[in-house]
């Protein structure tokens, strides 16, 4: 099981004081303290994991986020930033002896600079907010991960969400032009801005994806984009996982790369099914949702060539929408899979890992075994076009010892994963889920470089510790370097 | 002195004796922009021993490729297979008195070099996957992954496209290839001033013509000025996405549909910056697009000379004047100037790079320390080491 940091007795001891300083900061209901208030804040979207905080404070101003922090740096008290809570890693975990920061009321669109094609947003404004405040004028904000109608723009940047379009439309990293920030030591920096490639460093390509562990957002400006035309989806029923992934890579081959491609296996397909009805053929071993967007020339062609193409590798089934209905009905089945997975068992255990496309049936054979071996149901979708698995492990909590196995399958997946030349997580996060895992895919000196990282933005260590890092190594020792016959090379430079 | 180290272990030894030495190096690809920066006396560490390919699966979307390999062999490669780098990396040599062909695949990267694409499909740090380089601190690391899609640790690779050798010598790089679209088609404006211009590529921009990529090229002796609006896709979709502009742009002029060899060599001068490659001093701005008329109209009293990118958000500025008077206008118009070409006594007193905010320089000047604590990549390059301030 997961160890967390050992809370320091010295900070717990001076809750009450910390409990002042931030009320003397943030005035009124902005910090919570009693005991039952803090439980909603226990854990995040991996509710195996719970841990009340020490203190919630919520700042709604960019002063007061840089007072908390420069205060809590100042006293040696570490922070654990907070968007909406729906991290699936983890990453929001509250410290017995943190503060956790919950940027929630940070909830307003700053502006919608249309000329520029961008907006300006707070960290608390959710995902699908960004879309609905832009849509008047045609325009949308791209990277949808499913949670969007729950999940913070400023918990997407963390995580660097993804979504089921982003093989096209590309990752949150690659839509932020800009940020503004917060670092431990209340300094406010402004990242990038309404232009594109800022200057020196990509320090913004840095922030975007850490986590929580190098600064706190505060302002976001996102590039947004013309809604196409037109959305259709293809539902396409295969004998076989192998004929669908060869499927996929001869699409991709073909030169098509498609809004959304994503493939469910048989017992993803039976529970979805069973849950939502929108006739998803029961006789297939794989089914692929594509869609393809754009204008209505653009998509009559590329069904009209995916359809040849899913002939030319035995597709069983094939539907083509032809209305919005119906593209929707395609896709219920895909975004229920989670909760039609959940009524099949009491609990299941949601995994993230990327393979190589083509060792999918290799995987998901070993995978197959794997679930044998511990003796728990697993069922598979996946972003077919970018070989992000999302294997769903079935266990009951209430049975003793099932937690752990569910857990140790789920690491045994995330293992092959790295063996076949993929990676532990491909949207999710590492969080405190796949923390003790990083060594399965970096040396030690990879993870120095990264680590090192940490040191340059917050070298106290104070702001959401013992995520992502297996071991957490003091920045001193980092920071050593080999001394040849005691001479320091470049005295003048500065060393950290 | 020059090494050319041809082995991982070779280039941690040399660093790290570089290290030990207190000797400063430059890490170099064929040296194609060896002439932007400050003059420097750093000792040289040719990458051109990396070379080749070590995976290539077009299907997966994903190369890996040595750092030395030129860029013109892996644009060929790929291009056999029907896939492109869609940031559309060009060549700095000619525009920098140097020859074509020099240009390394580890060296557009690691000078975040990307072309008029680059507007709507993303940039160097937008493809690079993964990376396996050599640090200041003689230490091999593996950064990114090779997938498409991962979030695992600090996202590294971000950091090392556009590094300009300062953090670490890239080794092997792991880049997204896309497919190269099947069919392209170029509409036209014509006679557009800088404001109309900008005016006009924000509307198609806006539009469900899904331009790729918008440029605009003022008029010269003898030639209108040409608005360029880049279609391009599967060729049923470009003739439909087309068919719209010239109604969605009636207010701005008549658009129409340039001959494909004239468009293609047209967005190669937009690429190449070929119109501006007489111009002693060369400046690249990057700004939001509706900034860019009013700077325009302060440099045209001066006599500047320019062309527009990214749909108006990058200005090449040709103009000889102040640069303190470039990089404030740049600023003020919310965004930043790189000093491209300028003649040595310029180029031996102005950053290369856009100063930042001192904050956002000390945050960078930590991160560099934390990769290079010895200072082995601090050759003087950029004019912004602490003690040259």
């Amino acid at each position: 099981m997961l160890k967390m940091p050992a809370p320091d007795a010295l900070v717990l001891g001076r809750r009450e004081e910390i409990v002042a300083a931030l009320r003397a900061i943030v005035p009124g209901e902005g910090v919570i303290a009693q005991a039952a208030a803090l439980r909603p804040y226990e854990s995040d979207g991996l509710t195996a994991y719970r841990q009340p905080p020490m203190v919630v404070v919520l700042p709604e101003t960019v002063a007061q986020v840089s007072a908390i922090l420069s205060w809590c740096h100042a006293q040696g008290v570490k922070v654990v930033p907070r968007g909406a809570g729906t991290s699936l890693s983890g990453g929001a975990l509250p410290l017995a002896d943190a503060v956790l920061m919950g940027m929630g009321k940070f909830n307003r669109v700053v502006e919608v600079d249309y000329n520029n094609r961008l907006a300006i947003v707070q960290p608390g404004v959710t995902n699908l907010a960004i879309t609905r405040a832009v849509e008047e004028r045609g325009f949308y904000y791209a990277p949808d991960p499913s949670s969007q109608i729950a999940c913070t723009i400023g918990g997407n940047v963390a995580e660097n969400s993804g979504g089921v379009h982003c093989l096209k439309y590309g990752l949150t990293t690659n839509n932020v032009l800009g940020i503004e920030m917060v670092t431990m030591a209340g300094e406010v920096l402004r990242l990038g801005g309404r232009h594109l490639d800022p200057a020196g460093l990509d320090l913004l390509g840095v922030m975007v994806g850490s986590e929580g562990l190098l600064g706190i957002v505060t302002e976001v400006t996102v590039r947004i984009l013309p809604r196409s035309e037109t959305a259709r989806a293809m539902l396409v029923g295969f004998p076989s996982v192998e004929s669908a992934g060869q499927c996929v890579a001869d699409i991709i081959a073909e030169g098509i790369i498609p809004a959304g491609m994503e493939m469910m296996d048989r017992p993803a397909i039976h529970a979805a099914e069973a849950f939502v009805k929108v006739g998803y053929p029961l006789d297939v071993e794989a089914l692929l949702i594509v869609e393809l967007d754009g204008p209505a020339a653009e998509c009559d062609h590329l069904i009209e060539e995916i359809a040849r193409i899913s002939g030319l590798n035995g597709a069983m089934t094939s539907r083509i929408s032809t209305s919005e209905e119906e593209r929707a009905a395609f896709w219920a089945g895909r975004k229920a899979a989670f909760p039609a997975v959940g009524r099949l068992s009491p609990d299941y255990y949601c995994m993230d890992g990327t393979i190589p496309r083509r060792r999918l049936p290799e995987v998901l054979r070993r995978m197959a075994e794997l679930s044998e071996q511990h003796g728990l149901g697993v069922a598979n979708v996946f972003h077919a076009g970018d070989g992000n698995l999302h294997p769903l492990i079935l266990y009951d909590a209430n049975k003793p010892g099932e937690l752990e196995r569910a857990e140790e399958f789920g690491n045994d997946i995330l293992r092959l994963c790295v063996e076949v030349g993929g990676v532990l997580t491909g949207e999710h996060g590492v969080g405190v889920e796949k923390r003790d895992l990083m060594p399965e895919m970096f040396s030690q000196t990879d993870l120095d470089h990264q680590q090192r990282i940490k040191c340059a933005f917050d070298p106290e260590l104070l702001l959401n510790p013992g995520k992502v890092f297996p071991t957490l190594h003091r920045c001193a020792e980092l920071g050593r370097m080999h001394v040849h016959r005691g001479e320091v090379p470049f005295p003048e430079l500065p060393r950290f | 002195m020059h090494h050319q180290p041809t082995s991982a272990d070779d280039l941690a030894a040399i660093i790290t004796d570089a290290a030990a030495r207190g000797a400063r190096c430059e890490i170099r690809g064929g040296g194609s922009k060896a002439g932007m920066g400050a003059p420097r006396d750093a000792e040289v560490i040719d990458m051109r021993g990396f070379t080749g390919v070590v995976d290539y699966d077009p299907p997966e979307l994903v190369l890996t490729v040595r750092a030395g390999t030129p860029l013109a062999e892996v644009q060929r490669l790929i291009a056999g297979e029907g896939q492109m780098l869609a940031f559309e990396p060009f060549d700095h040599g000619p525009l920098l008195g140097g020859e074509l062909g020099q240009a390394t695949i580890g060296g557009v990267v690691a000078a975040g070099v990307a072309g008029p694409q680059r507007l709507t499909m993303g940039g160097a740090r937008d493809h690079l996957l993964g990376v396996t380089a050599v640090s200041g601190r003689g230490e091999r690391f593996v950064a990114g992954a090779k997938v498409v899609k991962n979030v695992t640790g600090y996202d590294l690779p971000k950091l090392m496209a556009n590094n300009w050798g300062r953090l670490a010598a890239m080794t092997e790089l792991t880049l997204k290839v896309l497919p190269r679209p099947r069919a392209t088609s170029t509409m036209v404006l014509e006679g557009l001033d800088h404001i109309a211009a900008v005016r006009a590529m924000a509307c198609a921009m806006g539009s469900h013509a899904e331009i790729g990529a918008a440029a605009h090229l003022p008029g010269a002796e003898g030639r209108r000025a040409l608005t360029l609006l880049r279609v391009q896709g599967f060729a049923p979709s470009v003739t439909a996405r087309c068919a719209i502009l010239p109604d969605l742009l009636r207010d701005h002029g008549a658009a129409r549909l340039l001959p494909e060899e004239k468009a293609a060599a047209l967005w190669d001068a937009v690429r190449d910056v070929t119109p501006l490659a007489d111009a002693p001093t060369l400046w690249r701005i990057s700004l939001p697009p509706f900034s860019t008329p009013a700077l325009l109209d302060r440099f045209a009293l001066l006599g500047a000379r320019w062309l527009l990118d990214w749909a108006g958000g990058l200005v090449w500025l040709a103009h000889d004047g102040d640069a303190t008077e470039i990089r404030s206008a740049a600023a003020m118009a919310g965004g930043h100037a790189m000093l491209i070409r300028a003649p040595e006594p310029i180029r031996a007193a102005i950053p290369m790079q856009h100063p930042r905010q001192s904050g956002v320089a000390a945050l960078e000047a930590r991160v560099r320390r934390s990769f290079d604590p010895a200072g082995v990549f601090e050759t003087g390059r950029f004019l912004d080491m602490p003690h040259a301030d």
